[in-house]
């Protein structure tokens, strides 16, 4: 706690360099089906993040050697754009963005019916057009929706936050100096009604009490946030939901 | 949207993939001629199969692959039937039967598969008002293809934008009356007939 750094994160009346409470989101943008040709496609603005997802499928697996004859196969890219960090960064897919590929496929694999689509396959696409920390959660967050969006049965949507440590404090949603002059990074994905944990990460160290402090946080950090997919999602459907009606209903009345 | 009967909950999907059913009438293209029949494309995950046997045609002579071309070229457009299809096998078509076979003339409209029901309306209400109101003659593909054939293009025009329509607003009441107002307004001034 007492440790003397040279860069202060937190002032003392316990804002954050941008302002923040320990505990407080960056403002989150969601917007869905903004692509024409992908089955389903989300947009996310977390922060200064900016991320597009586009999915689909399911279709025919290609080459077809890879299909599962019990479920559809899911593949995802990670992928951030050149121009999204301050250095030019190359577009050649990088050990970290197949590392990032793996684990939010592996996060989004359990909210996926996959079982209804045997031998076919489901691609998500994240594309990082501008990174700020914590891009893992908010592709997350908005390939959950683009999946929705594809009209892909789902268990339910799944959401990305991370917590972590700054300045000896726990704290919610780490912006980029926080990440990289900070003590922790935890990301997490979850799913609320199912109470699922998705992804898991840490770099840096906590102890074990800061660790479920944290771990909190992110989580009920999630849960805000899906709250916002839902919205994002009827926004969508706004005209239709206006004289909403069982199909049924709509008919012996039409 | 969501249907409460009883312990079971019923959703009717916004959006969704085609996945064949058996005995399902669907539109499909050809991808591919093989040695014993046609690769169809139904826009559905997986490719079927019209195996030559499927078509109305003189056994021996036309079974010859270069023969094949002539009765399904690539990108032909056909009527089709699934006669099987399950999770381990791709679907199979034929296209014997009644009202089945090439496409030559028409429209071809695509929406979701999920709002083909809606197309078709409560014992065929909405349909039956589409082919009456533009004239033309609507076959719906349970796959979410819509072949629309009339005598000039200025009806089927009118009749695919009220396709698109339906799809719009499929969860909206009194669809059918709004739909019949659209096309009315539409079909003023053009030549019918």
């Amino acid at each position: 706690m007492g440790k003397n750094k040279e860069t202060r994160l937190i002032d003392e009346s316990g804002l954050r360099v941008d302002g923040r409470r320990i505990d407080e989101l960056r403002p989150v943008r969601l917007e869905v089906g903004l692509l024409d040709k992908a089955d389903g496609s989300a947009y996310i603005e977390h922060g200064k993040n900016k991320i597009l997802a586009g999915v689909y499928g399911p279709r025919e697996a290609h080459p077809k050697h890879i299909a599962l004859a019990d479920r559809a196969v899911i593949r995802c890219r990670y992928h951030m754009a050149p121009f999204s960090t301050d250095e030019r960064k190359s577009p050649a897919p990088s050990r970290r963005e197949l590392e990032l590929s793996k684990v939010i496929r592996e996060a989004l694999e359990p909210s996926i019916m996959s079982e209804y689509f045997p031998r076919a396959s489901i691609d998500i696409f994240i594309e990082v057009l501008q990174a700020d920390a914590g891009t893992r959660c908010a592709g997350i967050t908005a390939a959950s929706l683009a999946l929705a969006d594809a009209g892909i049965p789902l268990r339910e949507l799944v959401a990305g936050c991370a917590a972590g440590k700054v300045d000896g404090k726990v704290v919610l949603d780490l912006s980029d100096i926080e990440d990289k002059k900070g003590d922790a990074d935890l990301p997490v994905a979850f799913m609320p009604k199912s109470n699922v944990i998705g992804l898991l990460q840490m770099d840096g160290s906590l102890t074990e009490d800061e660790f479920k402090q944290a771990l909190d946080m992110a989580v009920n950090a999630c849960r805000q946030i899906c709250d916002m997919q839902r919205e994002a999602l009827r926004k969508k459907y706004h005209v239709e939901k206006e004289e909403t009606e069982p199909t049924e209903v709509a008919e012996v009345q039409a | 949207m969501a249907d409460v009967i009883g312990n079971k909950l019923i959703v009717v999907p916004v959006k969704g993939a085609y996945i064949p059913r058996l005995d399902d009438i669907v539109l499909g293209r050809v991808t591919d001629i093989g040695m014993s029949g046609w690769q169809v494309d139904i826009y559905a995950p997986y490719p079927a199969m019209l195996p030559a046997s499927e078509t109305p045609m003189r056994r021996g002579r036309d079974e010859i692959r270069p023969e094949l071309g002539r009765i399904y070229g690539v990108g032909d457009m056909m009527i089709a039937q699934v006669i099987a299809f399950d999770r381990t096998r791709d679907p199979l078509l034929t296209t014997k039967g009644r009202g089945l076979g090439k496409v030559t003339s028409g429209l071809v409209a695509r929406i979701t598969p999920t709002k083909i029901p809606r197309i078709i309306g409560k014992k065929g209400s909405m349909i039956t008002m589409l082919k009456k109101e533009t004239g033309t003659d609507i076959i719906p593909g349970q796959n979410g293809v819509i072949l629309v054939t009339g005598r000039n293009p200025d009806q089927e025009r009118i009749a695919v934008d009220a396709i698109y329509m339906i799809e719009r607003e499929a969860h909206t009441t009194g669809l059918t009356d709004r739909v019949k107002a659209m096309i009315l307004e539409k079909m003023k001034g053009k030549t019918v007939g």
